[in-house]
């Protein structure tokens, strides 16, 4: 493993490749998955469909207990303009309207479905309609409709991207598989096997953008999916497929600009403000698939893998499954601990079972101690100055200086050092050699800064 | 029975982290300077080496007694200290009495490091600390040079080395008459062109086979070992590259302007302590800037106080100075250096911005 990783640093291919500056090379850890295709995963007795599984307003169930439901059919509608409907994942009964576990920690409350057992789950609600023929103000609602969210991970409702500020013109349309997290093929398998799909919704982006051209990024780590995409691209030129550098964090909408057209989104503001449109290919892959049908989202391929999941594999699995309905069938290592939703670099472990799987969730990490020994330190260092953070910071922050003002409670000061730029990729904390938990601190100090902000209005 | 876990845990991400921590960084930095080691043993004999082992116990003792009186946990297992007591050891001169070494030693840790706080929080090289305080504290001694590859010199020490504590340095002279017969001239290579305008010859420089600071003589083993840490990433080679580069381009200047008077720049480069400096000591992490500007302020500081003090100071070697200087000036160096941040206003877009509203 070490020596392919070494020639590839050799192969004059790799070292031309554009990237972003800065960032790490964690160990990849994709080989469990990256050759498995999408498998259909089987129904739980029971769906936990959380009302906020995407950034925005909650969205308001339009369904009672007791009441049955078709598989495909809205079960809770958006509240406002920065929300997204439900649609029921599978045929069966309402059972109540409770508070459920989340990733984040925090119960939330969510719908729960009791699934009809030896129902075939055909998927019967929807029509089919000419996406061609509709205006770019009805596609965007049929997103919204459509209950679309980014499914990359940050679940930001896809209509609100598709709608930015008066004024931002929108060249050129991101399609965003890097899938840059350790771990994850989600995004790669969908490359492969949906290409299609993937390349219809980009053209369907395209149109309600008004963009000219489409450049769908992947990493040289993904030489497959690159071809695949290659083969599916319509000959007009418009969508084409650029090969980046391997490197951590490139699926960073910010990062991804710089490295596929060399733009720079200002802080604070949208890409669009630098004519970009950036989407996730698994998005863009369910519009595509979607919206000719006038379907919802029902389901999403997870990558369930880890040394402590007996079978790893590429699930296509229905929105609202527990965890632990998904760990019982695919068996686990006796000494599993920890269960993180997404990647090693920015998931979450979960404290319950009954954790669903969400939109945004793309990935799902069973790890021994022993996975995680080699990544763990009893006590940390003090802050030797050597910079490697600095170096790492794909933001171009200082976190080394940033993490010596966090540890002296210094929290304002650090609004100087712009500590709102830091989006939590974990880059400084990965390199540090004294083992200082920078991203830790700065989710502290994030909360501590608004906080006494607050309280001196 | 449902099948689960026994028990699940809780932790925050990131769940990855790179494996070098600070105690490898640490250890990879004494692997590099053993070579060193080695070669001042061959070149000085059993002086070298006592004086190496004195330095590193007394450096890692002192650091351990200041841990047990301030009722912490010992912080010697971080092998920074080690280091310490390696350079200091390699900056003395080989015939330095072993308790004067001692006494810098302690002074250095103690001084240089534990006052303020121990690993991180020093604000020089806690190694030049003490050297400083043995050139203040022991002017003759440390001008007090011994021949290189003296015969015999595995048998027996120098005999200043073993001066009893608290007492003048023995005089040298009668062993130089008997080890060096036809004379010995006694200066370093950087004393000779500074008070005699005498180059050395560049080959001699480069290996090592001159007198000079136990360790700071062969500056191309220095710079190979320096390679293998730059390679490993636990070196920042800019800071090395900068030093080197000032110092060869601003005394290359000097020597095209009067050669008669100032070195040549392959002298400057490969002569006294500044490849040991530029790679081993001004590269210590704490005592310098993080900043990637930064790095290059500092190193080009520190490259123009060398020439500086060389060609123009009281001084034959200004590196230890110079680098001192440059620790010092090495948080403001931070403070202004500050990275342009990812998507922040550049001055053109900031006009722009300005002229819009």
């Amino acid at each position: 493993m070490v020596m392919t990783g070494v020639l590839t640093q050799l192969n004059p291919a790799h070292i031309l490749r554009r990237s972003f500056s800065h960032g790490i090379h964690p160990p990849e850890n994709k080989q469990y998955t990256e050759n498995k295709p999408i498998e259909r995963f089987a129904f739980p007795p029971e769906l936990y469909l959380l009302l906020s599984q995407h950034a925005g307003k909650p969205s308001v169930p339009i369904v009672k207990p007791g009441q049955e439901v078709v598989r495909g059919e809205p079960i809770a509608r958006a509240d406002g303009f920065v929300s997204v409907p439900l649609h029921a994942p599978a045929t069966g009964v309402i059972k109540r309207i409770d508070l459920v576990p989340t990733a984040k920690g925090p119960r939330k409350p969510a719908i729960i479905l009791k699934v009809y057992p030896g129902e075939t789950q055909q998927v019967l609600y929807g029509a089919p309609r000419d996406v061609d023929r509709m205006t770019p103000q009805e596609i965007i609602e049929a997103v919204q409709e459509a209950g679309l969210v980014g499914l990359g991970g940050a679940a930001f409702p896809t209509h609100v991207k598709l709608s930015p500020p008066p004024g931002d013109q929108v060249d050129t349309i991101l399609i965003n598989g890097c899938e840059c997290e350790p771990y994850l093929t989600t995004d790669h398998r969908i490359m492969i096997e949906q290409a299609d799909d993937l390349v219809r919704g980009t053209q369907i982006l395209m149109r309600v953008m008004g963009a000219e051209r489409a450049v769908i990024g992947t990493e040289d780590n993904k030489m497959e999916a690159a071809r695949a995409l290659r083969k599916a691209l319509p000959d007009d030129g418009r969508i084409t497929v650029k090969v980046v550098k391997t490197k951590y964090p490139q699926g960073a909408e910010k990062m991804l600009a710089k490295a596929l057209v060399n733009r720079e989104i200002p802080s604070g503001k949208y890409p669009s403000s630098v004519g970009l449109g950036v989407y996730n290919v698994a998005t863009t892959a369910q519009i595509g698939e979607l919206l000719p049908w006038r379907r919802g989202v029902i389901e999403r391929v997870v990558t369930v893998t880890g040394p402590g999941v007996g079978k790893p594999g590429n699930y296509l699995v229905p929105i609202g499954t527990p965890i632990g309905f998904i760990l019982e069938r695919l068996g686990y290592h006796g000494s599993a601990r920890y269960l993180i939703t997404g990647g090693p670099m920015m998931g979450d472990t979960v404290s319950s079972l009954d954790v669903p799987i969400t939109k945004g969730c793309g990935g799902f990490l069973v790890m021994r101690p022993e996975d995680l020994a080699v990544h763990q330190m009893e006590d940390a260092y003090p802050c030797i100055s050597c910079g490697k953070c600095v170096e790492a910071c794909p933001m171009h922050l200082n976190p080394c200086h940033l993490g010596k003002l966090a540890a002296k409670r210094r929290y304002l000061d650090m609004d100087a050092y712009h500590l709102f730029d830091c989006f939590e990729c974990g880059c400084c904390a990965y390199v540090c050699p004294a083992g200082i938990p920078l991203v830790q601190y700065f989710r502290v100090s994030k909360v501590m800064n608004r906080e006494m902000k607050a309280a001196a209005k | 029975m449902k099948a689960s876990p026994q028990h699940i845990e809780l932790r925050s991400s990131p769940h990855y982290r790179a494996p070098d921590t600070v105690d490898v960084i640490m250890r990879n930095v004494v692997y590099a300077l053993l070579p060193v080691c080695v070669f001042a043993v061959y070149l000085f004999g059993l002086s070298a080496l006592a004086l190496l082992v004195v330095c590193v116990a007394v450096c890692v003792g002192t650091e351990h007694l200041f841990c047990v009186w301030a009722g912490k946990r010992s912080t010697v297992g971080d092998w920074s200290v080690v280091i310490t007591g390696l350079l200091l050891a390699l900056t003395l001169p080989p015939a330095f009495p072993l308790w004067m070494a001692a006494v810098s030693a302690f002074f250095g840790v103690a001084v240089g490091k534990i006052f303020f706080g121990g690993l991180g929080y020093n604000v020089m090289n806690p190694a030049l600390v003490g050297r400083a305080f043995a050139q203040a504290a022991f002017t003759l001694p440390m001008t007090t040079w011994s021949p290189p590859r003296a015969p015999g010199r595995f048998t027996e020490f120098i005999p200043s080395t073993l001066t009893r504590p608290f007492m003048e340095p023995v005089s040298i002279d009668q062993w130089l008459d008997r080890v060096v017969p036809d004379g010995f001239a006694g200066a370093t290579p950087l004393a000779l062109m500074k008070f005699a305008q005498t180059p050395t010859d560049l080959m001699p420089l480069m290996v090592g086979t001159i007198p000079g600071c136990a360790g700071e003589t062969s500056a191309l083993l220095i710079f190979i070992c320096g390679l293998y840490l730059i390679f490993r990433k636990m070196m920042d080679g800019r800071i090395t590259f900068s030093i080197l580069l000032t110092a060869f381009l601003l005394s290359g200047l000097f020597y095209w302007v009067n050669p008669d008077v100032y070195p040549d720049p392959l002298f400057t480069l490969f002569s006294g302590g500044l490849m040991l400096g530029a790679v081993f000591m001004a590269t210590d992490m704490v005592a310098s800037p993080e900043t990637r500007l930064g790095v290059w302020v500092y190193g080009i500081l520190i490259g123009v106080l060398v020439v500086i003090i060389r060609l123009f100071g009281g001084l034959p070697e200004g590196v230890m100075y110079a680098i001192l200087l440059g620790n010092a000036a090495s948080p403001l160096i931070s403070r202004v250096t500050q990275p342009r941040i990812y998507g922040a206003a550049g001055k053109k877009r900031k006009k722009k911005e300005n002229n819009a509203s």
